[in-house]
């Protein structure tokens, strides 16, 4: 009981981790109908950008707990979503604005190049900054006192602090986006938008502010996902991007793309899946190894089952 | 108050309007009559905003139209209720008011106008906060027409709003219309129903394939032998 319980945290920490970042792939997608594939080197970004505010702090290691929990990881924070709120809207009004009238293929590909052109220009930091290796090593995370190494112990589970700060961040951010959508204006100018462009531009609404907002509103959150990241396994490296943003990719899809709740729970079930798959199957099986080839397995059952998704794509809708 | 001069608006290559004009003068119904196809809608989405015209000129208070973004549009005091309604389904009445109301700052404002449409139309008071989806097509057609209102527009553009509707809901829609322009709000509309539209109408034009074939007040147009045999099935 004790180990399953275990694994369930395991599994939903890793799991708040993918539904962040799945977050972006979906309000994208739900207004522009773009598989904004470059959305992982935004997860990416924002864990550099955290990583050179840190280096702009001056590399403190001897702060206090409060102090680290107070300024320094707020700080990180903010930093990590300056850097790819800026990135994500650039690349919507360099890259995706000039070809929306152009056929799906050509964003989907444009996407794809944006992904490629974001690792390589991080990448080219690599070996010039101090602290950046100049091998394709990863990088050390910084450490935040209070959080890095910590744990909090129930009985025989123990949770680790990066995993509860992920989901402690989740679950301040789906507030955040009940809110949002519900309540404020430009929230609700998004669900407009993505039921229906052209009468939403006949209520007033500039479509264009609501697909920037779309777009800094996920990269904000893909930001936090890569301190979280950054926390959690203790390093980062300009490809972590790839396979982050294909899980969370996945776990939007999963939930129904489209759907911001959807892309919460569909993180939440991928991630629990994961940890349950390489704890529970039996032999080489049930390897790390082999989680990713389950993680895609659950994908491909649930399209087959229930293409739309576990709660379908209700966003969108043009009946 | 809305000048269109020798409008051409084209989907790709296929020019939908081919070089139209007409005026609408303040405070008259004005009627955009013709066929499937004809271009009507086209127009008002080009008025509108969500489609950017070839050539031609659109002015509208004495200023430039074309150009304008369709966000833009509706701040200058012009709104449409499209073809279909087009409401937005899986939000409530209240929802889609707001909406309509989207460029207003007036919070205040909103609210008070927000209970006017409720008094026009009470079942959409009684039922506020269900979803649209679940309602009547004439029911629909209130709600659309109320949404275009929040805007506080003094041109009011409605594309075929007794579109699929019941004789009984069509005449209160007509008389709606009627109610709205003794208001002071200047109506620009588009009808397939060509007996019950002109007989509404201040000014009247017949489109064909993207052209004006006719215009006149609607008296006119209801006595005219090619409108008699083309629109109001006599012979
Ligand atoms: N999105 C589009 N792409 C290409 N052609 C279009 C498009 N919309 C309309 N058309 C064409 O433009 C012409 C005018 O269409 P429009 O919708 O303006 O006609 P309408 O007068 O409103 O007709 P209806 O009474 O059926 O609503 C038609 O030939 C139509 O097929
Ligand atoms: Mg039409």
């Amino acid at each position: 009981m004790e180990y399953f319980l275990q694994q369930l945290i395991n599994g939903l920490s890793l799991g708040a981790l993918y539904a962040l970042i799945a977050v972006g792939y979906t309000v994208v997608y739900g207004i522009v109908q773009l598989i904004n594939f470059a959305h992982g080197e935004i997860f990416m970004i924002g864990a550099f950008g955290a990583y050179a505010t840190w280096m702009i702090l001056g590399q403190p290691t001897d702060w206090s707990t409060t102090m680290s929990l107070l300024v320094l990881l707020p700080a990180m924070l903010i930093g990590g979503m300056v850097a790819s709120v800026t990135v994500a809207l650039m690349t919507e009004r360099f890259a995706y604005r000039p070809l929306r009238n152009a056929p799906r293929l050509a964003p989907l590909i444009t996407a794809i190049g944006v992904s490629v052109f974001l690792q390589e220009f991080v990448r080219l930091f690599y070996g010039w900054v101090p602290g950046f290796p100049d091998a394709k090593s990863a990088i050390p995370f910084p450490s935040v006192p209070g959080l890095s190494g910590e744990s909090l112990q129930f009985g025989e589970v123990l949770i680790q602090m990066p995993a509860v700060f992920t989901l402690a961040a989740l679950a301040v951010c789906s507030v955040f986006l009940w809110y949002f959508v519900n309540r404020t204006k430009t929230g609700r100018a998004m669900v407009a938008t993505s039921q229906d462009p052209d009468t939403a531009r006949l209520m007033g609404i500039n479509v264009d502010r609501v697909i920037m907002a779309a777009f800094a509103l996920g990269a904000a959150l893909a930001a936090i996902a890569g301190v979280a990241h950054g926390l959690r396994y203790g390093n980062i490296d300009f490809r972590m991007g790839f396979l982050a943003g294909l899980k969370a990719f996945t776990a939007a899809v999963l939930g129904g793309i489209g759907n911001i709740a959807g892309a919460v729970v569909g993180g939440l079930v991928l991630g629990v899946a994961e940890a349950m798959a390489t704890s529970f199957i039996p032999g080489q099986f049930g390897s790390s190894a082999w989680k990713d080839v389950w993680a895609f397995a659950l994908l491909i059952l649930v399209l087959v089952f229930r293409p739309e998704g576990l709660l379908g794509a209700k966003v969108v809708d043009r009946a | 108050m809305l000048e269109v001069k020798q409008l051409v608006v084209a989907y790709g290559r296929v020019n939908a309007v081919k070089g139209i004009s007409f005026n609408v003068e303040q405070g008259q119904i004005v009627t955009l009559l013709g066929t499937n196809g004809a271009g009507k809608s086209t127009t008002l989405r080009t008025i509108s905003g969500l489609l950017t015209p070839v050539s031609g000129e659109m002015w509208f208070e004495g200023e430039r139209l074309d150009g304008v973004a369709a966000h833009k549009v509706v701040e200058k005091g012009i709104a449409q209720s499209p073809e279909g309604r087009r409401l937005f389904r899986q939000m409530s009445v209240e929802d889609n008011l707001r909406l309509g109301a989207f460029s207003r700052k007036d919070a205040a404002g909103v609210r008070t106008d927000m209970d006017r449409i409720f008094d026009l139309f009470p079942v959409l008071g009684s039922r506020r906060t269900e979803r649209a989806g679940l309602f009547s097509g004439g029911e629909q057609q209130m709600l659309a027409i109320g949404r275009a209102m929040m805007s506080r527009p003094r041109l009011l553009m409605l594309d075929e709003p007794s579109m699929g509707l019941s004789p009984i809901m069509m005449q209160l829609i007509m008389s709606t219309i009627r109610s709205l322009r003794d208001e002071g709000i200047t109506i620009l509309l588009v009808e397939q129903n060509a007996a019950a539209a002109l007989k509404l109408s201040d000014k009247a034009y017949v489109l064909e394939v993207g052209q004006i074939t006719l215009e006149g007040t609607g008296e006119q147009l209801l006595g005219d032998d090619r409108v008699k045999r083309a629109y109001l099935g006599e012979d």
